[in-house]
Parts: structure tokens; sequence; C-alpha cells
């Protein structure tokens, strides 16, 4: 028997929204109803406003099955225009829930009816596609039930949901990056760091080798379920049984290293596709990524640790056999600076020499230069996917990579009728984000027939970590050499890094497709795809 | 200093405007305009000349394109000496802006106008430059080279050097102003930034003028930089 909750005993601790009216925290079936609204929230620097679904930060786990129709009706009660997108989940583009390309948002008062059958099984989440709504809370966890039950048999299955919370308003926070993009960065390297370190490269790139989030600690309490690290959310289980933890990240610009010190977590499950099984001690979850985990605890309680990729701050949980039992929290790593690979992909593995290169990586050398909008250009990018990224790197422990997911069924193993190259482009010093140079509202659609396959290579021409989400459609990862390795709905694109992808276009419709951290998606990483 | 009252007003305005932008509209804004003001120096100066000295900049635009107002100048012993410059500010490569305006001297001399043309930006090692040609319509002729560095001892304590240099065409006997090579200023500052909007500061400023022979002055400055 399988019980699902996302509260745990998290209740009596404080620290935790207020909430609005009490209401349940999950909810399953096919017919919900759901209501946007504020709601004031306390994180232990006084009240403030938040956007929550039926009055509750994270909004309602929503529970469906494979193969049944829902229906959401969604009503707004707030001032402004909202929305709802269902991430990850395959429907038609009239349900995606993004504002001005699926239908117009959703206007104070009104309420818009979402429904669509459900085609897959697995970890997902949704949260809202309007302005900056989902990083003041609207967010929150999708589980599908397999309609041929769960292929990992857990005794306890928990939600564990990481977010960004800031007192600040995000447009505030926005204005800021625009004015000083490294405002938020409270660990740029000192100026006895520059001579000690004696690497002269950074400083004539003007390049910032701290660079790794845009927005942090200084800003953001880091949330598990919408506790704060005082409010230590926790989950129960009893002796020698299985644990299922569905990890999601949605946060609005956070990438988070999550351990259990003490246990090794078998990955079963990417972006809601099954994996097959990998035990890591450690993985780095993106922006709007989800992972499923099982662990075999013993009877003692163990940290759900979540630093964030900068080291700023912690979301922290319990997994504990009893109430009120806790373990030790970890200290925060200490925050590794961006090594030359990261600036140069492979040439700082090759020297100047430019060889090994091929296909793709050779493509990219002529197209694209720095401009307003481009601060720099990788010519040589690197296309491993087995680094662990930056702070990862050598830390002991064993780190899940791309290269350790591989998809359980034959799903994206279609070959490609015609590929794509697309440059992650910007300006860190004036906070400019684009594809291929080239901002949202300046840049045409792609276009994709429908049915056709096509092979998306992205290049990652800046020193930011960028996960990219393409909606309604699979992003199928290949591997360095061409072939098929994992199926996901959001790929994480690491710094001077090739990565490529296969996609299936379809169905017709208009599509976006951006950079899941939510400020460069409104600087203009952002793409409309329209499927014929 | 009513004027840059003035300009803190004006900019508190905008800065509250930019705040607003977009709540209603779904849309992305990816061209969104913002503003800020910038107070880089506010300061007092001692011995010689006890004065009031500032150095502030002004913007208002989009990503690579911007209304640009610098203001500079010094209040000693009841005279107020400003230098104001207006462009149109355009980013045109990917650490580098031009500026295209006019600047206006007032207080002591002759009052004078001149038309701007010049670069800022962030040169390789990490140094503002700023390089600004002027030419009167008295056929004068000038040009300006500022640049400064930021060394963090701390994340909050940061000693910033400076060097500014002044050429001219041709000397102007009233405004202290020599043909060639007409000043030199080299600035030590070092601040503290309680938040990094807002930083008091100490420093010392060495001074060397050509007009009428040489003179050097060094003055210890004690302000506030602030920006919003």
């Amino acid at each position: 028997m399988q019980s699902l909750a996302l509260g745990g005993m998290a209740a009596g601790f404080g620290l935790r929204p207020l909430r609005a009216a009490e209401s349940p925290e999950v909810l399953s079936g096919s017919e919900f109803d759901l209501s946007i609204g504020g709601i004031d929230v306390d994180f232990g620097n006084g009240r403030r406003a938040a956007t929550a679904v039926n009055g509750r930060l994270p909004a309602p786990l929503l529970r469906w099955r494979e193969g049944d129709v829902v229906t959401l009706r969604v009503r707004n009660t707030l001032p402004t225009t909202s929305s709802i997108h269902w991430h990850g989940i395959l429907l038609p583009a009239s349900m995606d829930g993004v504002p001005g390309f699926s239908f117009d948002g959703i206007a104070p008062g009104e309420t818009f009816t979402y429904r669509f059958p459900v085609k897959q099984s697995g970890t997902y989440w949704y949260h809202s596609h309007s302005r900056f709504q989902e990083q003041t809370g609207l967010y929150g966890a999708i589980v599908i039930e397999p309609r041929d039950g769960e292929a990992h048999r857990a005794d306890r299955d928990y939600v564990v949901l990481l977010s960004d919370w800031t007192d600040n308003n995000p447009e505030h926070i926005y204005a800021t990056l625009k004015k000083q993009s490294n405002y938020y960065n409270r660990a740029r390297p000192t100026f006895a760091e520059k001579m000690r370190s004696g690497n002269g490269m950074w400083n004539r790139m003007r390049m910032d080798p701290s660079d790794l989030a845009d927005v942090g600690g200084y800003a953001y309490t880091y949330l598990m379920n919408g506790a704060a690290p005082a409010a230590n959310w926790a989950a129960a289980f009893s002796r020698g049984e299985k644990v299922r933890l569905r990890f999601i990240n949605g946060s609005s610009m956070s990438f988070f290293d999550v351990r259990i010190p003490g246990l090794s977590m078998k990955v079963v499950a990417a972006d809601g596709q099954p994996v097959e099984p990998v035990s890591v001690d450690e993985f780095r979850i993106g922006a709007a990524e989800t992972y499923d985990v099982i662990v075999e605890p013993d009877e003692r309680a163990y940290t759900i640790f979540a630093q964030s990729m900068d080291r700023s701050g912690y979301a922290r949980g319990t997994l504990t056999p009893r109430a009120g039992l806790t373990a030790d929290v970890p200290a925060l790593d200490a925050p590794q600076r961006l090594r030359m690979g990261d600036m140069m992909g492979q040439m700082s593995h090759h020297g100047m020499q430019m060889k090994g290169m091929e296909g793709s990586c050779g493509a990219s050398m002529s197209t694209l230069r720095t401009g307003p909008g481009v601060d720099m250009t990788v010519p040589t990018p690197r296309s491993n996917l087995d680094d662990p990224g930056v702070g990862l790197r050598d830390n002991g422990r064993h780190v899940l990579t791309y290269a350790d997911l591989r998809s359980t069924a034959p799903v994206g193993d279609a070959k490609p009728d015609r590929s794509i190259t697309l440059h992650l482009t910007g300006n860190m010093d004036r906070y400019v984000w684009s594809f291929d140079a080239m901002k949202f509202s300046d840049a045409k659609p792609l276009r994709f027939e429908n049915g056709e396959r096509v092979r998306i290579t992205l290049i990652n021409d800046t020193m930011m970590t960028h996960p990219i989400h393409l909606h309604g459609m699979w992003s199928d990862v290949e591997n360095a050499d061409g072939e098929f390795q994992v199926r996901k709905h959001t790929v994480v694109v690491q710094p001077a890094q090739t990565l490529s992808y296969r996609i299936t276009a379809g169905p017709a419709g208009r599509w976006a497709y951006h950079c899941h951290l939510l400020y460069h998606m409104e600087a203009g990483m952002f793409r409309e795809v329209v499927v014929a | 200093m009513r004027f840059a009252i003035g300009v803190v007003t004006l900019f508190t305005a905008c800065s509250a405007l930019a705040d607003e932008v977009n709540m209603d509209a779904m849309q992305m804004n990816d061209d969104a305009h913002f503003g800020m003001l910038k107070f880089d120096q506010l300061e007092h100066a001692w011995a010689p000349g006890n004065g009031v000295d500032w150095n502030a900049d002004a913007w208002y635009g989009g990503d690579f394109d911007k209304v640009w107002l610098r203001s500079e100048g010094e209040h000693s012993d009841g005279r107020l000496d400003a230098r104001t410059e207006l462009f149109w500010n355009h980013a045109f490569a990917n650490f580098w802006d031009w500026q295209l305006g006019a600047r206006h001297d007032s207080g002591l001399g002759a009052t004078r106008d001149w038309a701007a043309f010049g670069v800022q930006g962030l040169a390789p090692y990490g140094f503002e430059v700023e390089a600004t040609a002027y030419a009167s319509d008295q056929s004068r002729t000038a040009m300006r080279l500022r640049t400064e560095y930021e060394m963090l001892i701390t994340q909050q304590l940061v000693l910033q050097p400076e060097l500014e240099t002044n050429f001219y065409g041709k000397s102007d006997r009233a405004p202290d102003i020599a043909s060639g090579l007409s000043d030199a200023q080299f600035a030590l500052r070092l601040r503290y930034e309680i938040r990094r909007e807002f930083a008091p500061y100490v420093g010392v400023v060495w001074t060397r003028r050509f007009a009428d022979g040489a003179r050097d002055d060094t003055q210890l400055v004690a302000g506030v930089r602030f920006w919003f």
C-alpha cells in the first residue's frame, strides 16, 4: 500500500505560510477546482504578499491517473491576469496555459477550464506563466499514477518541492539586475584572490568566475515543500520501508545540489520518465527538472539537504522514523569558481589547437560574434555529458550526471529528419539574455512541420548554466556520439557545453521554448515554436 | 545642488514607474525601460578650499539605448562650478557604449557649451573607462579621459583608484585652463558598502593643474556613494 503525503510532519514548527483558508494539500481525481489568489506569508522577516492556489503555497499537489481525462477549473481572484502551465505534460496547445500563445490568460474574476487526456505518468509540476507570479509562489506538484502501477515499489511516497522565496518584489529584483547584474553575488573574487590565482584570462575577458547564480541567498529563502530551513519539513517512515522521494525544482532562479548524508539515493525517474536505476550520493536539479529517487533508510533521522549551486543557502528537511527527531545539517560547501573549461569549452583541454571538433561544433565557429547582447562566444564547446558541473567536481561524492541517465524504454530512438542549431547567448554585464543573440521580441518563431523529427543542438555561449524547456514535446537528449540517451522536458546546458536532443514536433499550435530561469526568460531568452 | 535634487526627484519617479512595468500585461517585456541614478561621489573636501564635490550619472532607457545625464562639479566658498553632459548612450559592442551629446559648463569663468562624443565601457582587466572629446562653437576643443578600478578588499570594503585627465586645444585664462594637458587628478577612495547601493567612504585626491605654472593640491575627502 502506498501512501502519498506532502505535508509530512511540518505542522507546528512555525515559519510556514499563514494559510488564508485551510484546504487540502493533496487533490486527486479527475475534476479539480483551483482558485488563484493572494495570501500573506511569513518566512521569518514579516508578512509578505504571495500568490497561491486554494490559499496554499506551494499550490496543492494534484494526483492524476494515466488514461483519465482531467478537468481543471481555474478561477483567478487576483487583480491581474493569471495562468497555469502544466509543466512537461503532453496536451493540446490550447491547454498549455501560456498567455499570448495558448489563450489570453485568465482575466481577474474569470474561470478558465482546462481539459485534456493524461497520456503519461510520473512526477511533474505546474506553475504560473504570467510575469513573476511563479516567483511569488504559484507552483505546485503533479503526480500521475501509471496505468500499470509503479515500476519501483515504495512503501512511502513523498513530493519534495524545492523553491526560492523572496521577501522582495521580483520586479525590483529584475530592475536591480538590469542596473547592477552582480548585485546579489556576495562571493566575488577579492583583489587578493585575483592576484593570487594568477588567472589573467578571466580578467582579460572581463568575466567573473564566481558568477554562479544571478540571485542568491541574499534575496532568497530556500523552501522545501513551502517550509523554510528553520521550519524543517519532515517526512515519516517506519523501519525497513522503502521511501520514494519525488524531487521537483519549482524555483525561479536556483539550481540545487541535493543529498541525504548517510543515504545512497537510487534515481529511478528523470522529468517524470523512468530511467535505468542508478545509485548516487548527490544530484544537481535545475529549475523545472524533476527526479524520483528511492531510499532505504535505517531507523534514524536523515537530513535532506539541498544547497543552492552558489552555496549562498539551502533548503532542508528531515526524513525520520519518529516525529521531532532530527539529524545534523551539513555545512554549506565552499563555493567553487568556474574553470577555464567553463569559458573556453574544449579549447582549455586542447590548448589553442582546435582539434577534435566535429559537425555542429565546427559550424558554430563562423556564425556568432560578440556584440552588445553577446559578451562572449565559445569557439570550441565541449560535448561530454559526464561533467557534474561547477561546485560538484571532485567533491568525493558520487554525483549524478546526464551520462548516468538512460531511459528504460527506447522511446526517443527515432532518428531526426533535420537539425537546427541555437546558441544560448547573453551579456551578463547588461543583463541581456537571448537565443542566437536575438531577444524574443526581435526574433521570428521557430517553425516545425507537424510530426517531423528535429535535432536541436544547443551551444551555450555563456558562463551560466541554463535549464531549457520546450513546451508540449519531449526533448530526447543525445549523448556525445549522437545516440539517444534520456527523455526530458527540461534540459540543463552547462557553460561552454554543446548538447543535442531530438524532438517530434507536435501537436500543432504555438508553443513556448525558453530558459527556465525566470529572469532570463523575461529578459528575452525565449522563443515561440510554431508547429503546423 | 538644486539641479541634483531635481534629478533625484525625476529618477525616483522613473524608477518607481519601471518597477510597475507590466504586472498586468501577461506577455514578457524584454525591452522594458529602466532608470538609474548613481552618485559615484558626493563628498566634502578639506583644504585647500573646503567644499562639496559631486560626480553623478543618471540614465533612463532600454538595454542598448539610453538617455544619459552626467553631472559633476564643486561648490566651495559660495561658488558653484559645474559641468553637465547629456548624451544619447548607445551600446555598440559587448562592453562598450558610445555617447553623443552636449556639455554645458557653468559657474567659474566663462559659461561654455560643447558638442560631445565619447566612448565608455569596461576595458580588459576590468578598468572602467570614459573617453570623451568636445568641440565648442568658438573652435575650442577638449578631451577628457577617465578610468577607475574596483579592488575588493572584502565583499563590502572596496578601494577605488581613479585617474582623470583633461586636455584643451587652447588656454582659457578665466577657468584655469591650459592648452594641452590642463589638469590631472588621481584619487583613492575606500568605501564600505553597507548595502551595495549605499556606501560611505574616505579618500585622498591629488590634483595637478598646469595653467599659469604647475600647481599641486592634495585634498582629503569623505562622502557617500549611492545609487538606486
